[in-house]
């Protein structure tokens, strides 16, 4: 690994690490797509900057473009407190806007403006080592490492001091408010730190792929728990280990590294999706499954209870009565015999003892409908699952 | 550039009629269908949608190595409808909010589609140059053939809509009921859906990625604020699309170095801020305007109130009180004693005013009716 590699991969984490601690609240707080407008509507403050500083590197580049992310955001609740348009559609309509003026104001001024579009949107990481930082004539590393480094500090500091803070207002806006924390401040300091970071990020990684490592991460380790805390250290955890394997996959497709970072997390959110314990595609599909059949157990033993007469506890005829499918109703009869809930005798139902116990708890949970009955229900049966 | 001579351009210019049209023809359909998309809350998927398109491109172009835009599109088709489900899907099996999922739709295949570019472009072989002009869209690069391509979608969106036009709205407005009247709305959505994706993707060529899911929105935004039919809006939606890509393919066309895409998005924009200012009904303008008036109202009849508890007291109504007196009311000035003459319920007289009959019973039944100004 030579020096500049081990550079990229070190700037690449720490943009991972940086992005993914807001985009943290940004899922929390159901603001994933600000970070996208924030991201497209920087490109006229950047513009604008660049015209008043003529240098790409200014600090005052950085702020200005912030504060155009502010206002964006600024826009788009003003929009929506009108009330002429949903939320949603406010975004959509901010964004696209300025960013519009951001891209006429550089094609008008192509030829003074060293600033194009594709790289405004796509970013280069692998050009960023070569624009070093000296201090009194003396090379200290990679300009960007030290800015996103100084970005990742701030933002690190203030999650420490604002956590409890951040916290209940992400949580209970009401409760935070009651308690005197300002939700306007915390929310206006959070897109501030938001819009910092993308415009930091984005010269490394482009802005929609700042999008990618905002949001990617977060919603990823959402889908593992819903501990805040741990929430946080997984969403840094994924951000670091796609940025280090995204780069060396870009490195060996000979590929936009920006590109192979979010394909990376991509992945890594598609293997949870559909793999995650208790939250994810598989483990819900599988346990709407058994509550379908679980209810439908219910339903069976409850029309057990209600008739008597032989002809119409007849295993055929419940087919017919309840109008199920054979394979499904199978499934059914065999979970109520494998529980002891029923028993056939000459193809005729009827309830055990203990599908009797059971049929009128469940009717007085039916009745009364409060949950705590069922809660201890399926426990003080020990029913197998479907 | 003049405008006749632009209109003059409009008719001899090859390219430039055909771009015209073009714009034209997409802003239509895209007014016409982001109706849909504005009122199903699905503002952003336009945007989800046309960055997830990215990826599709760049496989089709991967697999047959040809640049002919029609299978271009129809990897971007597929692609986007791959995303748009599965952002359908994320909101329904987990505990994902929609604004995530579309979030992570959009940045992660955007994010695939430029490993595959970049991929591409470092091919030996290749000839993809021109294949990043669906990130930004020239529509200088519209031909006939595409123009072709849109008028014929646009007509087939037509058709579907006009067969399908009260499942579409029934739909729209409330989709629980829809389903007990019988109707499949699963297919319904997903017609719906797939127009719009279909919108989209042809939109990429010319506005590009970034910009279309304003070509969605904006005309339909706009177009909400003047109506509250459903026919009504979608008309005038494709109308401010139209015109939007009409005027803005001619500013852009009259000045050099202006790509086409962003002048359509801002022209568009502009539409939609008149509109939030100059709506009769739901706009800024005139809604300040009424809450003005009304508070006028509500002052003046709270001082008639004040002069009835005043002139309660007395024998004769029409007994002549001093102004002074109402001196420690808050809500008496000059102007709303003019303004209580002129409605007849009171008398001026210099240094003193009167109750007149008319004032007197309207004070007296005030709390009883319905407010009059509607």
């Amino acid at each position: 690994m030579s020096n500049p590699q081990i550079e990229i991969q070190l700037i690449a984490v720490v943009v991972a690490v940086a992005c993914a601690i807001p985009g943290v609240f940004l899922v929390l707080r159901k603001m994933s797509l600000i970070s996208d407008a924030i991201s497209h509507s920087i490109l006229p403050g950047l513009v604008l900057g660049f015209f008043i500083t003529q240098d790409l590197n200014s600090p005052l580049l950085i702020i200005l473009a912030a504060f155009t992310g502010i206002i964006t955001v600024v826009l788009v609740e003003w929009i929506q407190k009108t009330g002429l348009v949903k939320e949603d559609t406010a975004i959509g309509l901010v964004f696209p806007a300025l960013f519009s003026v951001g891209v006429i104001l550089i094609a008008k001024n192509a030829n003074d403006v060293h600033l194009d579009v594709d790289a405004v949107l796509l970013g280069e990481l692998a050009f960023a080592p070569f624009d070093r930082l000296m201090v009194s004539g003396m090379d200290v590393g990679p300009k960007s490492l030290w800015m996103m480094g100084l970005i990742l500090v701030i933002t690190v500091t203030l999650l420490l001091l604002f956590f409890k803070e951040l916290k209940i207002s992400t949580f209970d806006v009401g409760l935070s408010s009651a308690l005197g924390f300002s939700p306007a401040i915390l929310h206006y300091g959070l897109m501030s730190i938001s819009s910092v970071t993308v415009v930091g990020a984005f010269e490394a990684v482009g802005a929609i792929l700042v999008v990618a490592l905002m949001i990617a991460p977060a919603a990823t380790s959402y889908l593992l728990t819903s501990n805040l805390k741990k929430m946080l250290v997984l969403s840094v955890l994924f951000g670091v280990f796609s940025a280090i394997t995204g780069y060396w996959v870009a490195h060996w497709l000979d590929a936009s590294i920006a590109g192979s970072i979010s394909t990376m997390l991509g992945l890594v959110f598609l293997i949870v999706y559909l793999f995650a314990p208790s939250k994810g595609l598989i483990a819900v599909v599988y346990r709407q499954k058994q509550q379908q059949i679980e209810v439908s157990l219910l339903t069976f033993l409850l029309h057990l209870n209600n008739h008597t007469e032989e002809n119409e506890r007849h295993l055929n005829h419940l087919r017919e009565h309840i109008n199920w499918q054979k394979i499904k109703a199978k499934s059914v009869v065999d979970l109520a015999v494998r529980n002891n809930l029923i028993v056939i005798n000459n193809q005729v139902v009827s309830l055990t003892e203990k599908g009797n116990d059971f049929t009128s708890i469940a009717l007085d949970y039916i009745i009364t409908n409060k949950d705590e009955k069922i809660e201890h229900l399926k426990d003080d049966f020990f029913l197998f699952r479907g | 550039m003049s405008i006749t001579e632009y209109f003059n351009m409009l008719f001899t210019d090859y390219t430039l009629g055909t771009i015209t049209l073009g714009t034209a023809v997409l802003g239509a359909i895209c007014g016409m269908l982001g109706s849909f998309a504005v009122l199903r809350k699905q503002s952003l998927l336009g945007d989800a949608i046309s960055h997830a398109a990215l990826p599709g491109i760049a496989v089709a172009f991967l697999i047959t190595g040809a640049k002919d835009s029609n299978i271009l599109l129809l990897g971007a088709l597929v692609s986007g409808l791959i995303g748009t489900f599965w952002i359908h899907g994320m909101t329904k099996k987990t505990h994902l909010k929609s604004d995530t999922a579309l979030g992570l739709v959009l940045s992660l295949f955007f994010g695939f589609g430029m490993l595959l570019l970049t991929f591409i472009q470092k091919q030996p072989n290749a000839n993809q140059a021109g294949l990043d002009k669906y990130l930004f869209g020239q529509a200088a690069t519209l031909v006939q053939s595409d123009v072709i391509l849109m008028i014929v979608v646009t007509a087939l969106a037509l058709i579907v809509m006009l067969l399908f036009w009260k499942e579409f709205k029934i739909l729209l407005f409330d989709a629980d009921y829809t389903k007990t009247l019988g109707f499949n709305t699963k297919f319904i959505d997903i017609t719906i859906t797939f127009f719009i994706v279909l919108a989209i993707v042809l939109g990429l060529q010319t506005v590009g990625v970034v910009l279309m899911s304003a070509m969605l929105l904006a005309p339909a935004a706009a177009a909400r604020q003047w109506t509250n039919r459903l026919s009504v809006m979608v008309f005038l939606a494709a109308i401010f699309g139209a015109f939007s890509g009409v005027f803005g393919t001619a500013i852009s066309a009259s000045q050099n170095n202006l790509s086409t895409g962003p002048v359509i998005v801002l022209v568009a924009s502009v539409f939609v801020l008149f509109s939030f200012v100059f709506s009769p009904s739901r706009g800024i303008l005139f809604r300040q305007l009424r809450f003005r008036r009304n508070r006028r109202d509500l002052k003046l009849k709270k001082t008639l109130q004040f002069m009835f508890g005043i002139a309660e007291t007395h024998e004769n109504i029409s007994h002549p009180h001093a102004i002074k007196i109402l001196n420690n009311f808050q809500g008496f000035a000059k102007t709303s004693l003019r303004a209580l003459e002129e409605k007849e319920w009171i008398t001026l007289d210099k240094q003193s005013w009167a109750l007149t009959k008319k004032g007197f019973e309207e004070a007296q039944t005030m709390f009883d009716k319905k407010d009059d100004n509607e």
